[in-house]
């Protein structure tokens, strides 16, 4: 009797303990979701949204090859941003955790990386703009220094300059992570892998990198989700010209069009979610946390 | 109850001699309660005419508080059509009121309140500038203008006394150009894709101007003919976009602007020698020494026009309130404030009291400059000798092509111009 009632009051405070953060994700994260799935199916006139249960949202946007092409265009941002700011963010990091040895210089490097934030993302990304342009800085550089006769025209206003502003301002995300993990990298590891005659290089890949793949995976994770989820990079980065998913969704939240701008977010968000799903597939985070 | 006088007078002004006419024609000071000093209009609009100026010059002579909040176009349209109750006073341009009228967020306002309204320029009336002037294509503002009856929701081709939006602001755009890059006298719209400006090109990607631009080049090109710009079918929008998706894969654009600034800076860096651009752009671009030319086109200008409207929900008071407003825009000062940046005013006589001779002289009539012109925030915008990119009021408002539009087919523009930027 006893039993049953403390495994019962055990019960519910379990139930309890989780219900703030349950109610927390229902309102803010479960209820909009849903919304925008609701409003996906509606109807739209210039002005104006109607309730409505109709796949032309979704038919149009499906059936349209322009839609196939942001996507691979979204894609192709994401993959570029990883594959760059993975190199970069693993470097620094590995900097960090082994070739820095005081904890005080390791805490004030760290804090160096963070710098770029204090202020706020537009502006560092817009800062690009008068540095890569025609008549920029790098430009002029490049034109007194004789490595080119003509100003570089794909500086700006390009993929190139979209993904070098993806990477400016997001890798930070990737180091984060990946020092954590490193961090807590058993030396002893290490020298044992010295000790058993591992170059140097073979010991970063077959000792350093398993240990620091829930730390990339984070970092990963981090990346591609904001990188697909942008849209006010690719906007002013490429010169309006080339679109990602994000932009799709901000023209038609512009022009009233919120049916399919929900459509156009809910495949977004599938296609988001799949990517993740597809990724944990490869590190069980949460056992090598 | 107290009498409050209304008009205080401009330093400007009071200087200025003839300022006893300018009194005669001002309305006589009301009787007013307290309670109007209480009174917040809440106003939104685009950049343009969202002015602090205008809002503090509001609270010394009329003395009620006006706030207000300065948005880009796609955002005002929605912000009209989707949330009546965050604004009082509309400030949208006249396209934006064929698309945003039908929801009833605003109400229509008695033209026999409007002190000034017989001297609104004829294009807000009978949409005639000048007795024989041909009404161009596009939402000419008068066809937005007017309804049957203070509930009316359709519109009216006749002055029935019910205005929808009261005329504040309106000018005629071309392209800008960078004369030092060029060298050579532009003439044609269709210059906006000759390959010799590939990569250096640009228009603005807001989708109901751009495609008024967009046809005016195509027509220009010899491409085709519209028989109404401002009304295409879909047939015509695929055509118009095609062209201009070649160009871009082509690589005749240098980028896209959506705001004001980006297209200041683009000309300015010399990215982009030839753009579609707003006048005010121009004169930003001047300012920092560097030459800038709106160009007058042979196949004319493409116009628009801004104007106030009143939400549903103002009354009593409020109502009144606005109604004192709307009076005040119309008896001057604000009209000499925006002429004197380059737009131009919708009763352009009473304009003419808050600015000097020189000014008028430039701005509206289109003669050369005698003395330094400033802008009302005291920057020189031209110098002595100078005369107004394509000539007086007359010359330009009268050579309107076609106005900023709204289509039938607006929809299926949208989404293909999303296709052309996505492209």
């Amino acid at each position: 009797m006893q039993r049953t009632a403390n495994k019962l009051s055990a019960d519910l405070s379990g139930w309890l303990l989780s219900a703030p953060i349950a109610l927390v994700l229902a309102v803010f994260l479960l209820a909009p979701i849903a919304m925008i799935v609701i409003v996906s199916f509606w109807g739209a006139t210039e002005y104006s949204i109607y309730p409505d249960f109709q796949f032309e949202n979704y038919e149009f946007l499906l059936g349209s090859s322009v839609t196939y092409r942001v996507f691979l265009n979204t894609f192709k941002y994401a993959a570029a941003t990883w594959a760059i700011t993975l190199v970069v963010g693993f470097i620094v990091a590995y900097f960090l955790a082994f070739h820095v040895r005081s904890l005080k210089w390791q805490v004030a490097l760290f804090l160096l990386c963070t710098i770029p934030f204090w202020t706020s993302n537009i502006i560092r990304m817009i800062s690009w703009i008068p540095f890569l342009g025609r008549n920029g800085l790098a430009n002029s550089l490049l034109l007194s220094t004789g490595v080119v006769d003509e100003p570089v025209e794909w500086l700006l206003f390009s993929d190139f300059s979209v993904i070098l502003a993806f990477v400016h301002l997001y890798t930070l995300f990737m180091i984060v992570p990946i020092f954590n993990t490193m961090i807590r990298i058993d030396k002893s590891l290490i020298e044992a892998a010295v000790d058993a005659g591992a170059s140097g290089l073979q010991t970063v890949w077959h000792v350093v990198i398993p240990l620091a793949k829930p730390g990339i995976m984070i970092g990963t994770i981090f990346v591609v989700t904001l990188v697909m989820g942008d849209f006010i990079t690719v906007r002013f980065m490429s010169g309006s010209q080339s679109a990602n998913m994000g932009r799709m969704i901000q023209n038609d939240i512009g022009l009233l069009q919120y049916p399919s701008a929900s459509a156009t977010a809910v495949i977004l968000l599938v296609t988001v979610l799949l990517v993740i799903g597809i990724l944990l597939r490869f590190v069980d985070i949460r056992s090598e946390l | 109850m107290t009498t409050i006088p209304r008009i205080r007078y401009s330093r400007r002004s009071v200087l200025k001699s003839g300022l006893a006419a300018a009194a005669a024609t001002l309305p006589a000071p009301m009787v007013w309660s307290q309670a109007i000093k209480d009174v917040t209009l809440r106003q939104f609009g685009t950049g343009v005419s969202n002015l602090n100026e205008v809002a503090q010059k509001v609270k010394e002579d009329l003395g009620f508080t006006l706030q207000m909040t300065a948005l880009d176009s796609d955002s005002v349209t929605q912000r009209a059509a989707t949330q009546p109750n965050s604004f009082d006073i509309a400030d949208i341009e006249y396209w934006i009121c064929k698309k945003v009228w039908p929801t009833g967020n605003l109400q229509a306002m008695d033209t026999s309140k409007i002190e000034n309204y017989d001297k609104i320029v004829g294009i807000f009336r009978d949409g005639k500038l000048t007795p024989d002037s041909v009404i161009a294509q596009g939402t000419a503002p008068h066809s937005v203008g007017f309804v049957d009856g203070p509930g009316g929701t359709e519109f009216v081709n006749e002055e029935s006394g019910w205005m929808t939006l009261i005329p504040t602001i309106y000018n005629a755009d071309t392209l800008g150009i960078r004369p030092d890059l060029i060298n050579r006298p532009i003439n044609n719209w269709s210059e906006l894709l000759n390959p010799e400006f590939k990569g250096k090109a640009s228009i603005l990607d807001i989708a109901s101007i751009g495609i008024m631009d967009m046809s005016m080049v195509v027509e220009s090109l010899g491409e085709y003919t519209y028989p109404d710009k401002g009304n295409m079918t879909r047939d015509e929008i695929d055509l118009t976009l095609g062209i201009f998706t070649e160009a871009k894969q082509n690589g005749q654009f240098r980028a896209f602007w959506k705001t004001f600034d980006e297209s200041v800076n683009l000309m300015a860096s010399g990215e982009v020698v030839i753009q579609s651009m707003w006048s005010p752009a121009i004169t930003a671009v001047r300012a920092r020494g560097i030459p800038c030319v709106y160009q007058p086109l042979e196949e004319g200008y493409r116009s628009w026009g801004g104007g106030i409207g009143l939400s549903k929900s103002l009354s009593g008071i409020e109502l009144d309130a606005a109604y004192e407003y709307i009076n005040w825009y119309l008896s001057g000062w604000v009209g000499g404030f925006l002429m004197r940046q380059g737009y131009y005013s919708a009763v352009p006589e009473t304009s003419k009291l808050f600015m000097t001779d020189d000014e008028w002289g430039f701005w509206f009539e289109g003669k050369p400059a005698q003395g330094d012109i400033t802008n009302p925030f005291g920057q020189v915008m031209e110098q002595a000798g100078a005369v107004r990119d394509g000539g007086s009021f007359y010359e330009r408002m009268g050579n309107v092509a076609c106005w900023n539009a709204v289509m039938d087919e607006n929809q299926y523009m949208v989404r293909k111009w999303n296709e052309f930027i996505a492209a």
